[in-house]
């Protein structure tokens, strides 16, 4: 399997706190990568400054072959990019299908040309069906339960029909069986060719889900392998648990 | 409908609403409608930066005022036909427009509405102290009695009226166009989130360039016939404190969220106002349009289309 996406050597500073120091990462193509941290490890700054939402003052993101720095994150987008957040963000004036068209219309029209209405209907109703939310295509997201806006974030993420997709805490306050759905849909979205980071403070998914795993603890990578090894690690151990 | 069907209607109403003024032979008509289908255009043209992308402007007036001013302009530079003076006010305002967005987008919420206040202060005095259109003093425009047209002699402010008429049709339809459209949808996920809007491929920072654009040089069109009509034109009257606010409730009151909303809100307001001005006097319409104003944001803060639809909505789920 060849790297999709390769982060190298890159740091991140909000004034004189180092969030991000000298990361190195490398995603290969189809993987399933777990990425776990305590709070304030630098995770999301991290899914950030591969996005585009935030630029990394040292080091380079190349994506797909491509150097990322610079581009803005409608960019990277468009070049097989997509996130979910950490806190659903639906766009609240717009219905679920139209939550879904926005990506279509912006990402993959730009990638394939001019789409058909009837079909970017179709694969509307193809996306909701996929994480169970057809039948509330018309709905507004208030209308949504915690679970429903968290799988809506991620059918709006695969709708931009990505290569990689990082599911920012999409479980987090999640129930055991609403935690069982998201990760069947990321397995599945997986199993369709989709490269996944998942983010996540939940173990039991994590472990379950990921091929590897790699750990931030106060803005640097301090261990990266097979999940088993991982946690097993005395760092990893001491940074969760204390020395 | 669509957009052909949309046009005829609306030629059709417009020249309805001429034909009756005309017969009735009072020339007051045309003078109240003139105003009224300005502030179509006005409010129209605020809805696709402030409703649609949630970017609040406070520079209306200014916008308004460099359109008659571009008219000042070239009466004295050089008098040119109305409809061309409307096509470089719009090409004026488009560019100063493109020009405020790309200096003041990175802006948001009360940062973004003080920055574009600011430009109309900036702006003003720019003028004030331009002695070509007049400064202080302020311009005198002399228009003629009527206007030959095909062989016929149209009164002239029948002809602004005609002309107000053309350019709310063209802002209406223009708004209404963007709402249906994919830059609608652009649009309308910059209101709603726009690291969201980022991460789902839209091009922000473009699309919130091109909404300052068309709405400055729709606001530039709908000033540039104004020297005619008021016939004396100064900077307090141009940048009047009445246009910038006007062009904010009109919106709010009728709704922000799409097209028709500007429109109800501009003809309630204007008639309002006009209805005050003829019946009471001319200083309550500030005051009608801050009653309505407070009424609004505290009960129906989605305007009145907001309100319809929550109760057809409401009576559809009993």
């Amino acid at each position: 399997m060849s790297a999709l996406l390769h982060v190298e050597n890159i740091s991140k500073r909000f004034g004189g706190f180092v969030a991000l120091d000298g990361i190195n990462l490398e995603v290969r193509q189809g993987e399933r990568l777990g990425l776990i941290g305590p709070n304030g490890s630098g995770k999301s700054t991290l899914v950030n400054c591969i996005c585009g939402a935030l630029q990394n003052e040292d080091g380079q993101v190349h994506f797909d072959g491509a150097p990322m720095n610079g581009l803005a994150a409608h960019e990277r987008t468009h070049r097989g990019l997509a996130r979910s957040f950490q806190l659903p963000r639906p766009f609240h004036s717009l219905n679920l299908a139209d939550n879904i068209r926005v990506p279509m219309l912006y990402t993959v029209h730009k990638r394939t040309g001019p789409l058909h209405a009837d079909s970017v209907d179709a694969r509307c109703v193809e996306l909701l069906s996929l994480v169970g939310l057809d039948r509330k295509a018309r709905q507004m997201p208030r209308d949504l339960t915690q679970v429903e806006m968290r799988k809506l974030e991620l059918a709006r993420a695969v709708a931009a029909e990505p290569k990689l997709l990082i599911a920012d805490e999409s479980m987090a306050g999640l129930s055991h069986s609403e935690i069982e759905d998201i990760l069947a849909l990321l397995m599945r979205l997986n199993e369709r060719g989709i490269t996944i980071i998942l983010i996540e403070h939940i173990m039991s998914a994590v472990m379950k889900f990921s091929q590897r795993l790699a750990v931030l603890v106060s803005g640097k990578k301090i261990a990266d392998g097979k999940p088993e090894d991982v946690i097993k690690d005395r760092e990893v151990v001491g940074a969760y648990l204390g020395q | 409908m669509n957009t052909l069907q949309f046009s005829i209607v609306s030629i059709v109403i417009g020249a309805a609403v001429w034909l009756c003024g005309h017969l009735l032979g009072v020339g007051y008509v045309f003078f109240a409608g003139y105003t009224i289908l300005q502030f179509i255009v006005l409010a129209s043209a605020w809805n696709i930066l402030g409703g649609y992308c949630g970017y609040v402007n406070f520079g209306s007036a200014a916008f308004f005022a460099l359109g008659a001013y571009t008219t000042v302009f070239f009466y004295k530079f050089n008098p040119l036909p109305i409809p061309l003076l409307i096509v470089i006010a719009a090409v004026v305002c488009g560019i100063v427009g493109f020009g405020m967005g790309y200096l003041t987008l990175r802006l948001r919420g009360a940062f973004f509405a003080i920055a574009t206040l600011a430009m109309a202060v900036v702006l003003q005095t720019l003028v004030v102290n331009w002695d070509y259109v007049g400064g202080s003093r302020g311009a005198y425009i002399v228009r003629a009695e009527n206007i030959q047209i095909g062989g016929f002699a149209i009164d002239y402010i029948e002809y602004l009226f005609l002309l107000m008429t053309a350019l709310a049709i063209i802002a209406v339809g223009t708004s209404r166009l963007i709402a249906r459209t994919q830059l609608g949808f652009g649009f309308a996920t910059i209101r709603d989130d726009e690291l969201a809007a980022e991460a789902s491929g839209v091009p922000t920072l473009r699309l919130k360039l091109i909404a300052t654009t068309v709405s400055g040089a729709l606001m530039g069109m709908a000033g540039a016939p104004f020297p005619y009509y008021i016939g004396y034109l100064q900077p307090a009257s141009a940048f009047g404190l009445e246009y910038g606010v006007n062009s904010i409730a009109m919106p709010i009151i009728g709704g922000t969220t799409n097209w028709v909303g500007p429109l109800i809100g501009a003809i309630l307001l204007g008639s309002l106002q006009q209805l005050a001005t003829v019946t009471i006097s001319s200083a309550v319409n500030l005051l009608i349009v801050g009653l309505l104003l407070v009424f609004f944001v505290v009960l129906a803060p989605n305007g009145l289309v907001g309100l319809v639809q929550d109760r057809l909505n409401a009576w559809r789920k009993k």
